[in-house]
């Protein structure tokens, strides 16, 4: 039913992990209006309608869904190769799906930091796994994985999704030491507080990055084959000054 | 949450909860345990309290801002209502289409057009936004969802455009664009001196989509009640269309109170009445200049100061139209309390919808009033008492100011509309019009 007034040639083919989070829905709608094929999979079957139906709508050349909950891992491989089936390629999977979590809980319970760890590091390295093989094979493909400048360093007002995060950077480093000579690229993108769903209901949250300039950026870094893109790019010089205060200043600090 | 959401007037300011829906599913689900009564609101563009709700709940509803269908060959969007008319503009107009109405600003969503039941330069010809909508999903308190079109529950149709967000919340929308197949507009400006000439210049327009008027109300003698006519259609030459670039500007800061005296205001007025330095002016201009010249600034609202700002539009029926606005020109005049902006125009007698619709035929002016306590209200009071005198309303989506009294006689429709309101929802601007209902 749509048009499609700049569609491009030939449709990039993108694999989308955690389509209803909102960086990701963002991302999606750049990707749309440039007439993509999407193959979209999130947990909440009512949400990912409304986010492909918006993406269709926008110009998307092909879109279709799964849903799934990702931390299922035994369901990964046939998850992909049905989507890899579905969008007959892929040339970008993108990685968007985690969770905050509950910081003060985790403190209290393993379990709760047990679930967040599986989440935010346990599921995209069994996805990655499966992805980079598949892209290696054939030489190409790029795969866009969000992580967190909260990764950068351990603090004290979120540790556990920090440490999550901060495994996932270390994973991406050394897969893209791995595959980027055969081809593949592995971009780290680390963005900092950005207003979605996910923060909304923060204080200072109006401070925010916004969500739309965001996934420009994230569409530009993935067009250069970046390798890591801090999103917005003054958290690198930030996350440089905060990774090398010494420890024994920085745990004195309320951060 | 509890941070401030300022109408775009600045005043009043009230501590609310923020609650922002981001799926049409999330009310009422998000609800369910709320106590002090909840209202949805868009981007805040109401210069009043219709937008407010002291101590309550507000809705943001912005970031529900999906696309759900687009038919090219009828022009009908569908989307959920927190989407905003400058997105879907974007989305619009590399299509061939453009907004059926539009206000004098994009930033205003597509619930928040409905619920006020905007208006915009085309009312004579097109009627107002409401007249547009063909369906849209109304969502209640109870759980219960409607599908309201002028043939399904039409009750409630007529009672949601320009029900002032208190019928439910409208999750989606759909909305009939229309066909364009170029940016510009074929603009003409011609100056004039006086109600009948400004009378005359609409007479001629009426085969013009788009007419407003400019008009300075600073100035007095000889020079009263002149302003700048203007007039375009879309232009029928095909040219590019490609979606607008970003706007950078942002006025950054407060500014001071003295920096919008009544001295300033006339020089700015001098000034834009003498930019145009010929009779008549022509020109080939693209949409963004013409619809939303102020736009370019964001938050421009800043530029009034900490105490903020209000309009106060009126709409006179034919009948007492020219004597009324020459009544109120003169008594804002000699108020001395300055408009920075005074915006004229004749409404068309193309029905609304809306139960509670606020334009009907005749002379519509808006004014901007910086707010000083001890004068601007006193003499809101009096303007208020004028326009019911001559048989005329206020448009609630511009008001702060208004007592119940004035509100019962502008709306005498009112009560009737009260059975449809949603029992949870309501606003600061209700609480205030109708304090015993
Ligand atoms: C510079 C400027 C120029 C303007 N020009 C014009 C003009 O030319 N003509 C005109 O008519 N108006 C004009 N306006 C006013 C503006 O168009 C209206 O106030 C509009 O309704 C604001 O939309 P919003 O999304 O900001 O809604 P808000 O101001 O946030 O809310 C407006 C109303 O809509 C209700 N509402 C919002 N979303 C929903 C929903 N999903 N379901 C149910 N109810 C909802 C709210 O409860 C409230 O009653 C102008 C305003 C500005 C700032």
């Amino acid at each position: 039913m749509s048009t499609t007034p700049q569609s491009t040639s030939t449709p990039r083919k993108i694999l989308v992990l955690g389509a209803t989070s909102g960086i990701a829905e963002a991302t999606c709608r750049i990707w749309a209006s440039q007439g993509a094929s999407l193959f979209l999979v999130a947990r909440n079957a009512e949400k990912l309608a409304a986010v492909a139906a918006d993406l269709k709508t926008r110009g998307a050349s092909y879109v279709d869904t799964a849903v799934a909950d990702l931390d299922d891992t035994d369901q990964h491989p046939a998850l992909l190769a049905h989507a890899v089936n579905s969008l007959t390629g892929m040339d970008i999977a993108y990685l968007a799906h985690g969770v905050l979590g509950d910081q003060l809980e985790a403190e209290r319970d393993f379990n709760t930091a047990a679930q967040i760890l599986h989440t935010n590091f346990m599921a995209p390295i069994s996805l990655l796994t499966w992805l980079a093989n598949f892209c290696v094979q054939r030489h190409a493909g790029t795969l866009a994985v969000l992580s967190s400048v909260a990764g950068e360093r351990g603090r004290k007002s979120n540790y556990v999704y920090g440490s999550s995060k901060a495994g996932l950077s270390a994973f991406l480093d050394g897969l893209r030491n791995r595959i980027d000579r055969e081809g593949v690229t592995v971009l780290t993108i680390k963005p900092g507080p950005t207003k979605t769903a996910m923060t909304a209901g923060m204080p200072r949250s109006e401070k925010f990055a916004d969500v739309d300039s965001v996934a420009e950026s994230i569409v530009s870094a993935i067009d250069k084959r970046r390798d890591i893109l801090y999103v917005p790019f003054q958290w690198q010089p930030i996350m440089f000054i905060i990774r090398n205060i010494p420890e024994r200043i920085f745990k004195k600090l309320n951060l | 949450m509890q941070s401030p959401f300022e109408s775009w007037g600045r005043y009043p300011t009230y501590g609310a909860k923020l609650l922002p829906l981001h799926w049409q599913s999330d009310f009422p689900a998000l609800t369910a345990n709320l106590h002090n009564g909840a209202l949805p609101v868009g981007m805040g563009r109401s210069y009043g309290d219709v937008c407010l709700l002291k101590d309550g709940n507000l809705l943001v509803t912005t970031a529900m801002n999906r696309l759900i269908d687009f038919n090219p060959e009828t022009g009908l969007l569908t989307a959920e209502a927190g989407v905003s008319l400058a997105q879907i503009l974007d989305f619009a107009v590399p299509r061939g289409f453009f907004l059926p109405v539009s206000p004098g600003t994009k930033y205003v969503t597509l619930g928040g057009a409905i619920a006020n039941d905007i208006h915009g330069k085309n009312h004579h010809s097109a009627g107002t936004f409401g007249r547009h909508i063909t369906q849209f999903e109304l969502v209640r308190s109870d759980g219960s969802h409607m599908l309201c079109s002028p043939t399904e529950n039409p009750d409630f149709y007529a009672a949601t455009i320009g029900g002032l967000g208190l019928t439910g919340v409208i999750t989606w929308a759909t909305l009939r664009l229309k066909p364009i197949v170029s940016r510009k507009i074929d603009y003409e400006g011609i100056q004039f001196h006086g109600i009948d000439e400004f009378l005359d210049l609409t007479n001629q327009a009426h085969d013009i989509e788009y007419t407003v008027s400019w008009v300075d109300v600073t100035s007095k003698g000889g020079n009263f009640a002149r302003g700048v006519f203007m007039q375009g259609d879309h232009s029928a030459k095909k040219d590019d269309l490609k979606p607008s670039p970003k706007p950078k500007l942002i006025f950054p800061f407060e500014a001071p109170g003295f920096a919008l005296n009544s001295l300033s205001v006339s020089l700015f007025n001098t000034a834009f009445f003498h930019k145009q330095i010929h009779k008549r002016a022509v020109a080939l201009q693209d949409y963004e200049p013409f619809f939303y010249p102020l736009d370019k600034v964001l938050r421009w609202n800043r530029m009034y100061g900490k105490r903020g700002l209000l309009q106060f539009q009126y709409v006179i029926p034919w009948e007492h139209a020219k004597e009324g606005t020459v009544a109120i020109l003169r008594e804002v005049a000699n108020s001395g309390l300055a408009s920075f902006l005074a915006v004229l125009k004749a409404f068309g007698d193309v029905p609304s919808p809306g139960m509670m619709s606020f334009p009907k035929p005749g002379i519509t002016l808006a004014l901007d009033f910086p707010i000083k306590p001890d004068k601007s209200f006193p003499l809101f009071q009096r303007l208020a008492d004028m326009t019911l005198e001559f048989g005329g309303r206020l448009y609630p989506a511009k008001d702060a100011a208004m007592t119940a009294h004035q509100f019962q006689s502008f709306y005498p429709q009112w009560e009737q509309f009260a059975r449809f309101r949603d029992p949870m929802l309501t606003s600061s601007f209700w609480e205030r019009v109708t304090p015993n209902s």
